[in-house]
This record gives structure tokens, C-alpha cells and sequence, in this order.
């Protein structure tokens, strides 16, 4: 390998490297705390809502740098409406998710409306979103608390209370088989699907790397996931929230990669007149964005009133800058047109971690958000400079 | 014995991995109009931006020898104090200024914190009478066309005291009377006050009428000086000197098989988008044939890219009426996809603007108008759309690492052909080509003609908008004349000459 070689590796990879660092740094300053199976498991179920609601906000920024603010809100709103719903009113769960989804679109498709067809710029309508549902959520709550403990079939569905794990089904020892087997089989899968995917490009021509490049690649890929399932197995197993995540996290990817509509995204970020000029309804692609964005809002609310067993007018506070905050991190341009779902998930994966990290070696809540900046600003700083030709300074 | 204002003496300058200039000397006289032409990338920006102080004294090597010493210029602000003065291509103009807040912009007259507006509009004033600009020093940029800008920028340029004042492509976006007008401008002021410039250009008959040398140069090196009164400076030769070989034949020979009508547009009308009472395209009627090249000339500003923007998918204008029929049927085109469906394309005079996505792959650019065409039920085939891009680069000789690479990094000329392939690869009937090849070098202009010839051979229709006569009557079958948003005339490639066409544009101009 030569010098621009491993400039383009470092380059490409330069999350996952400094996440590597990060976890390396916590795990002596933990003193290995930090990889213990509880708090990998834990890692998970409290991250689950950025996974969500980054994968969602990713397809806003893609669309030229807009990101929606009101997610958070959203998230407490339609939260707080479910919970109503079942406590209150005792509609069944499949209703209530039902209604849950409905409400979030909606909220979505009415941002999305301003800002696709009446050309509201997205800062505006989303912030005007934000203060909305926030009020609003405190007015169906009645500024209380709405405990859904006894919904039990609802919580553990989307992964709280304490029930939050899935059954292992063939062991019963203390290590979870189900978890591990789940793991090597996502593992196999991934190396095969590698395989067949450079088998055919080979067949069409492609410039590929190395054998022993991509050789290296899909082992450690595959390491990655069997050590990660075999922490979890360690624990409880697979967290059931885990199972939203990787639905969302995979069909989002999939979308964003290998369909048409996800092509459109980027076009539409990368040059929008163009993209109309090719026939493309630009209009409809942001109001997709926005209205995707409540929808997984919807979804990231339930994982939230589960995982805390009850709807509270707070809910949600910050979510939205958790959600860009990865997005930025990992790897989105603030432009719009660059950026992929396995990237931002890398930028959640990462700030999960620091947090996590510093709670375990006790930084005052006030000095982690300022830990948290701090990332924020150096991660896209370098991902600016590092485009730029190693560039610090613009020239006048 | 006249004076020696710049000597550039044996300049290079290198990029990673790529020598821009290898030993290129330049020498401009005092009070000469020096023209520095050269394909596309063969560095001549590269040698302004080298005098000029954007690459600084240290990152190259030779010496600049201006008036008499050596120059160590460390930034603009640097060679702008000695009276160099760059006006570049894209024209650095606020549009919600006045003119005379840009003319003084970073320059301002008064104090550090109070300007002192009245001096500011009588300076301004000052010069834009020098320039014979008629406009008042408080009109904002935004109102005034491009080529007015251009004098703006001439006129900034003399507030700084210009000596030596380099225009880059400076006429590129305007029309045949504003080019001549600004390049008369720089001969009087060349008469009047001795002023010195060097002139970038592609279009050689500007350089051969407003040059008293001509410097060229080819990959990186001086090739040749021709002087006035002493060289030939006839187009071919210049040409010769660019590409290091005669062009005995500009424009490709083909041989025309020109079939039915496949478009007929009839009593088209389209109106401002913004100003709705200004009809923008009047009562037009025109047709195009099967394996026929049609060319509209006429002036920028005449209506023709919003003629050919309105009738693709009415991409352009407002309150728009007339019909439209392809192979004789009526078709309504309100949007884009419709039109593309019906078999029309539009390649548009802007590509960084609206043609293309700077910041994707080639591959990208290339499948993006019709997706559909490498995807099952919007899945996109990567593998099909790697090798569909990969048959067009080689069809058209785009020149490029590979398919991945990013469309930004690439030469105008081979933007250009990414640009027909993302078009063509709609398989369209008919193939509006706008501008196809405004600021690309003559190797790549040929080439662009030979697709052209190629397209029409398979029995599509070309309608080829330019400002360029020679290459409107070199390629086209018939000509139609457009002015003021009216066809003023249609000739048939036999009649039509230069002479002819500027005719009839200007019996209807007024």
C-alpha cells in the first residue's frame, strides 16, 4: 500500500478509526468497564431513539443541509398521545400504534407541506413545529405524567420495562445462544453477500481493491458483530429495541443506496435545478423528507414512552440536535448530497459512546454536553478541512 | 523602442502530480492589447492567477518582471497595488448593490467609519463615463444585464488605477454587439489612455480583431507570439498554433437524410415569470425534421433558451399557449417527465447550473434522467447503470479515470459530453442542444460535432441554439433567426451566411 493509499484509507474511514480511539481511551479510563456486556446492552436501549430519528433526519440534510427541528416535540406529542389513548381511553395496542403512526405522518406531511409546495424555508416551519407540539403535548397531558407500567404488552414490545429482551429459545444456560447464533448468522450473511456483490462487479469490470483489502475488510466486519452479539449474549441477549433499529437502520440503507427514490435525494441536495430539468418532481422529494421524518418520530415516541413506561411533557427535549449532531458526525454534509445511513449510524454509535463513557467515569452532566460540542464542531471541522486538501484556513 | 510593462520569465508552476506551466515566458508592451489564447487547461488561468498573486511568490518558480523590477506578490492585494487588475470569468458582483457600492467594494471611499457616499457616486460616475456606461451609479447589479456588469468591472478596475488590466474570457456570456462593444471599449482606452490588457479568449475572431499579439499556448509551454502587421492572424493559423495541427475542416462533413417533420411548435407565446406583462417568445412557428440539424441564431437575450425551455415541459415562463405536434399528433407537455416521455431533450447552456450534479460520479449524472431505464420497480441494477455509463464514456471519448469520478473534477469539454450522455441515454427523438459548446476547446468542440452528426445520422432531430455563426452555419441543415422573442427569418444552409443572418437580425432590431 502507498501513501495516498492509506491518506484515502484514513479518509474514508475516519469515524470508525476515532471511534475506535474513543472506545480504546473509555475502556482504560473505565478501566475495561465500558465493554462490559450490561453496558454494551445498555448502550442500545438508550441510544435506540438517535439510531431512529438520525436515519429520518439524514434524508432532510440530504436534501440540501435542512434538518427539522420539531422531532423532539413530535416524539413527546405522539407519545403522549398513546399513552393517553391506552390508559385513558384502554384502546388496544394495535390501535393505539395504529393511531400512534397516523398522527406522526401526519404532523410530518404538514411540515412537509409548507415546505415542498409553498416553499417555507425548513428552519422556520420545523421550528415553528417544535414549539407547537411541545405546547401541545403539555396541554393533552395536562402537564402530568401518564404511566403506562401496566400496559405491559405495549412496553414490551418496543423494548422497555423489564422484560425488554428476546427469549432465548435454545440455550438456557447462562450465555444466550439465540443472541450469538442471531450474531454469526448476520455475520455470515454480510460476508456473503460481500462475496456475491464483488463476484459480480468483477464480472462487470469494476475497479476493485485488493483482495487482501477486502479480505481484511469483511473479517473484521464479521468479528465486529460476533464479538458484539457474543457481549450481548452475555448480558440478557438481543435487547427487543435492537430489533426496530436494525429494521430501520437496513430498510433506510437499502432505500437510500439502492432505490430510485433514495437517488433522488441525493440529486435533489446535490443540484436541485438540475434535478428538475431531468424530470424529476423535486417538490415531492421534500415532502417525502418531512413526512418520513414524522413517521419515524412516531416510532422513535413509542420507543421512548416504553423504554420510560410512562409520557411526560418533557420527553423528547434535545432529541433533535442528538439526531443532526450524528448525522454531522457521521459524516452528512451540511450542504446536502453527501452522506449514508451506515455513516450516521457510526455518528450514533460515537456520541453514545462519549456519553456513556463519561457518565461511567462520572463527568457532571454539564461538562459532557460541553464534550459533546466540543466533538460536534472538531468532527465536522475535519470532515471540511480533510475535503479541502488538508486546508485549514480559506485563503481571501 | 517601445517599453516592456511584463516580462513573465520562465515561469512553472506545478500541482501535485501535474505541471501546469513548464517554462512559459509571456512579454507585454506598454499600451498593447495582448491576447493569451490555448485549449482548455493548457493554463493560461493558471499563468494570470500566477500574476495576479493567487498562487503567491514561493509556490512557483521564475520571475515576474513588472515595470522594471521584480515582483513578489503574496496576494491580489499585492499586484493590485502595482495596477495589475484581473477581471475574472464569473463576474464578482453583488446583485443586491449599487453599482457604485461594488465599484468601491473593499476599496470604499470616506473614513474607516463613516463612508463618504458623495465622493463614492461622484468617483463612480467618473468612470462609468470613462466607460460609456449610461446607467445610474444607485441602480442595483441585479437590474442590469451582463454585459453592462462587465463594464462595471471595467470601470472598478480603473478606480484602482489599472495599468494593466487582465480579462479573463471576458465576453463569453454576451451577445455579438455587447462583445464588440466591450472590445472596442478596450481599444479606446488602450488609444485614450494607454492602457495595457491581456485578453483571455476562445473566440479567435475577437482575438484577431482586438490583438496586437497574440501569446499561445499549448499544455503548459509557450508555443508561439504572433505580432500583428507581421504574422498571419487569420483563424486557421492561430488554430494551427493551438492544437499543433492544421484544422483543414472545422466542422465535421455529413451527409443529411432529412426525413418527415418530427416537431412542429405553432403561434408559441411565453411570458416573464416574474414580470408577467413582458412577452419573453412571440407567436413563434417552427418545425424540425427527422435527420435534420436546426440550428436558431441569434443574439443572447433573444428568447431562444426560454423558447426551447418552455416547450420542455414548460420549464420555463408563465401564461404559456400554443400547440405542440410530435409526428403529427398534439401533445401537452406540462412537465418535465412528459416531455421526456415524448422523446425530447433538453441540454441545457448552463451545465454547472442546471445540467449537472458537480458533486456526484459521472455515473451518477449519467442515469439520473431516466433511472427507470437501470432499475426494476425502483431498485436501481448498480451493475447495469456501472456498465451503461461506462458505454458512453467510451462512445462519446470522455476522458476520465473511471465512471466513479466526480463531475466536478472533470474539464468543461468532458462535462460537456457527460452531460449529451445523460441526455442521450433518455433515447430521445429530438435533442434541444443549448449552447453545447460555449467555453470548451476546439479538440472537444469537434467532438461534440461528430456526436451530433452521429445523432442525426440515427434519424433524430437536432435543434442547436448559438451565439456562434460560424458554427450555426457550419453545422446546420436550415437556420432559423430569432430576435426579441420573434423568428425574423429562415434560411436554408445553401444561402445563409454571417452577413445574411446579422442582416436580419438587424432590420428587426429597434
Amino acid at each position: 500500500m502507498n501513501k495516498e493509499n492509506v491518506l484515502g484509507f484514513l479518509k474514508k474511514n475516519t469515524m470508525i478509526i476515532v471511534l475506535i480511539i474513543v472506545v480504546a481511551f473509555f475502556s482504560w479510563r473505565t478501566g475495561g468497564a465500558i465493554l462490559l456486556p450490561m453496558n454494551v446492552s445498555n448502550l442500545i436501549s438508550q441510544n435506540a431513539y438517535v439510531f431512529i430519528l438520525a436515519t429520518g433526519m439524514l434524508l432532510c440534510i440530504l436534501t440540501g443541509g435542512n434538518i427539522d427541528l420539531s422531532v423532539g416535540s413530535v416524539v413527546c406529542f405522539v407519545g403522549a398521545i398513546g399513552a393517553l389513548l391506552m390508559v385513558n381511553v384502554g384502546a388496544p395496542v394495535w390501535l393505539t400504534i395504529i393511531v400512534m403512526i397516523l398522527i406522526g405522518t401526519a404532523i410530518g406531511a404538514f411540515q412537509g407541506f409548507w415546505i415542498a409546495f409553498v416553499r417555507i424555508p425548513p428552519f422556520i416551519v420545523t421550528l415553528a413545529g417544535m414549539l407547537a407540539f411541545r405546547g401541545l403535548s403539555n396541554v393533552v397531558l395536562n402537564g402530568l405524567t401518564v404511566s403506562i407500567k401496566d400496559q405491559t404488552t405495549f412496553v414490551n414490545l418496543f423494548g422497555g420495562g423489564a422484560d425488554c429482551y428476546i427469549h432465548d429459545f435454545i440455550g438456557n444456560g447462562s450465555l444466550n445462544l439465540t443472541c450469538l447464533f442471531g450474531g454469526i448468522l448476520a455475520a455470515s450473511a454480510l460476508v456473503l453477500l460481500q462475496i456475491l456483490s464483488r463476484i459480480k462487479k468483477k464480472q462487470n469490470g469494476y475497479e476493485l481493491e485488493s483482495v487482501f483489502a477486502f479480505g481484511g475488510k469483511i473479517v473484521i466486519l464479521a468479528g465486529v458483530i460476533i464479538a458484539f452479539a457474543y457481549k450481548l449474549a452475555q448480558h440478557k441477549g438481543i435487547p427487543t429495541v435492537l430489533i426496530w433499529v436494525l429494521v430501520v437502520v437496513i430498510i433506510y440503507g437499502y432505500i437510500t443506496s439502492n432505490t430510485t427514490v433514495g437517488r433522488y435525494f441525493y440529486a435533489v441536495g446535490g443540484n436541485e435545478k438540475a434535478t428538475k430539468l431531468s424530470g424529476i418532481d423535486t417538490n415531492r422529494v421534500y415532502f417525502l423528507a418531512y413526512t418520513n421524518m414524522g413517521f419515524l418520530a412516531a416510532l422513535a415516541g413509542m420507543v421512548t414512552i416504553a423504554r420510560l413506561t410512562s409520557a411526560q411533557p418533557t420527553y423528547g427535549q434535545n432529541y433533535e440536535m442528538d439526531a443532526i449532531g450524528s448525522c454531522f458526525i457521521g459524516g452528512a454534509s451540511a450542504y446536502g448530497g453527501i452522506g449514508t445511513v451506515p455513516g450516521v449510524i457510526v455518528g450514533a454509535v460515537l456520541m453514545g459512546v462519549i456519553n456513556l463513557g463519561m457518565s461511567l467515569m462520572g463527568v457532571d452532566a454539564n461538562m459532557q454536553k460541553v464534550v459533546k460540542g466540543v466533538v460536534l464542531l472538531a468532527a465536522v471541522i475535519f470532515d471540511v478541512v480533510s475535503k479541502r486538501g488538508g486546508k485549514m484556513i480559506v485563503k481571501n | 523602442m517601445e517599453k516592456i510593462l511584463l516580462e513573465m520569465k520562465n515561469i512553472t508552476k506545478t500541482f501535485p502530480g501535474v505541471k501546469a506551466l513548464d517554462n512559459v515566458n509571456l512579454k507585454v508592451v506598454n499600451g498593447e492589447i495582448h491576447a493569451l489564447v490555448g485549449e482548455n487547461g493548457a493554463g493560461k488561468s493558471t499563468l494570470m492567477n500566477v500574476l495576479s498573486g493567487v498562487y503567491p511568490y514561493g509556490s512557483y518558480e521564475g520571475d515576474i518582471v513588472y515595470d522594471g523590477e521584480v515582483c513578489k506578490f503574496g496576494a491580489i492585494k499585492d499586484s493590485e497595488e502595482k495596477g495589475i487588475v484581473i477581471i475574472h470569468q464569473e463576474l464578482a458582483l453583488i446583485p443586491y448593490m449599487t453599482i457604485a457600492e461594488n465599484m468601491f467594494l473593499g476599496n470604499e471611499r470616506g473614513k474607516k467609519f463613516k463612508i463618504d457616499w458623495n465622493e463614492t457616486n461622484k468617483q463612480a460616475r467618473r468612470y462609468l463615463d470613462i466607460v460609456g456606461l449610461r446607467e445610474s451609479t444607485q441602480t442595483l447589479i441585479k437590474d442590469i444585464g451582463v454585459g453592462k456588469q462587465q463594464l462595471v468591472e471595467i470601470a472598478k478596475a480603473l478606480s484602482k488605477r489599472a495599468r494593466l488590466l487582465i480579462l479573463d474570457e471576458p465576453t463569453s456570456s454576451l451577445n455579438e454587439t455587447d462583445s464588440r462593444a466591450l472590445l472596442d471599449l478596450l481599444l479606446r482606452l488602450k488609444e485614450e489612455r494607454g492602457l495595457t490588457s491581456i485578453i483571455i479568449s476562445h473566440k479567435l475572431n475577437e482575438v484577431s480583431y482586438v490583438a496586437d499579439k497574440i501569446t499561445v499556448i499549448r499544455d503548459g509551454a509557450t508555443i508561439e507570439t504572433l505580432t500583428k502587421g507581421k504574422d498571419d492572424f487569420s483563424e486557421s493559423r492561430i488554430i494551427k498554433g493551438m492544437v499543433g495541427r492544421e484544422i483543414s475542416d472545422r466542422f465535421p462533413k455529413r451527409e443529411s437524410h432529412i426525413g418527415e417533420i418530427s416537431m412542429e411548435v405553432k403561434n408559441w407565446n411565453v411570458y416573464h415569470p416574474l414580470y408577467k406583462d413582458r412577452k419573453v417568445v412571440d407567436n413563434v412557428n417552427i418545425n424540425v425534421r427527422k435527420g435534420e440539424v436546426l440550428g436558431i441564431s441569434g443574439l443572447m437575450g433573444a428568447g431562444r433558451t426560454e423558447l426551447a425551455m418552455s416547450i420542455f415541459g414548460k420549464s420555463y415562463g408563465e401564461n404559456i399557449t400554443g400547440q405542440i405536434f410530435i409526428n403529427g399528433k398534439e401533445v401537452k407537455l406540462d412537465t418535465v417527465k412528459s416531455a421526456i416521455r415524448h422523446g425530447l431533450a433538453y441540454v441545457t447552456e448552463d451545465r454547472k447550473g442546471n445540467g449537472l450534479i458537480l458533486s456526484n460520479p459521472i455515473k451518477i449524472n449519467t442515469t439520473v434522467a431516466n433511472l427507470e431505464a437501470v432499475s426494476k420497480r425502483t431498485v436501481i441494477d448498480k451493475h447495469k447503470e456501472y456498465s451503461v455509463a461506462v458505454e458512453y464514456k467510451e462512445k462519446l471519448k470522455t476522458k476520465a479515470p473511471s465512471v466513479e469520478q466526480h463531475v466536478g473534477n472533470l474539464s468543461g469539454g468532458n462535462q460537456q459530453k457527460v452531460l449529451l450522455a445523460k441526455w442521450m441515454f433518455t433515447n430521445p427523438d429530438i435533442l434541444i442542444l443549448d449552447e453545447p459548446t460555449r467555453g470548451i476547446d476546439v479538440g472537444a468542440k469537434y467532438e461534440i460535432y461528430c456526436i451530433i452528426n452521429q445523432l442525426v445520422a440515427e434519424g433524430k432531430s437536432v435543434i442547436l441554439i448559438s451565439s456562434e455563426l460560424p458554427e450555426v452555419l457550419g453545422m446546420s441543415d436550415r437556420i432559423y433567426v430569432m430576435n426579441e422573442g420573434k423568428i425574423v427569418g429562415e434560411l436554408d444552409a445553401g444561402e445563409a451566411t454571417q452577413e445574411k443572418i446579422m442582416a436580419k437580425i438587424l432590420q428587426t432590431a429597434g
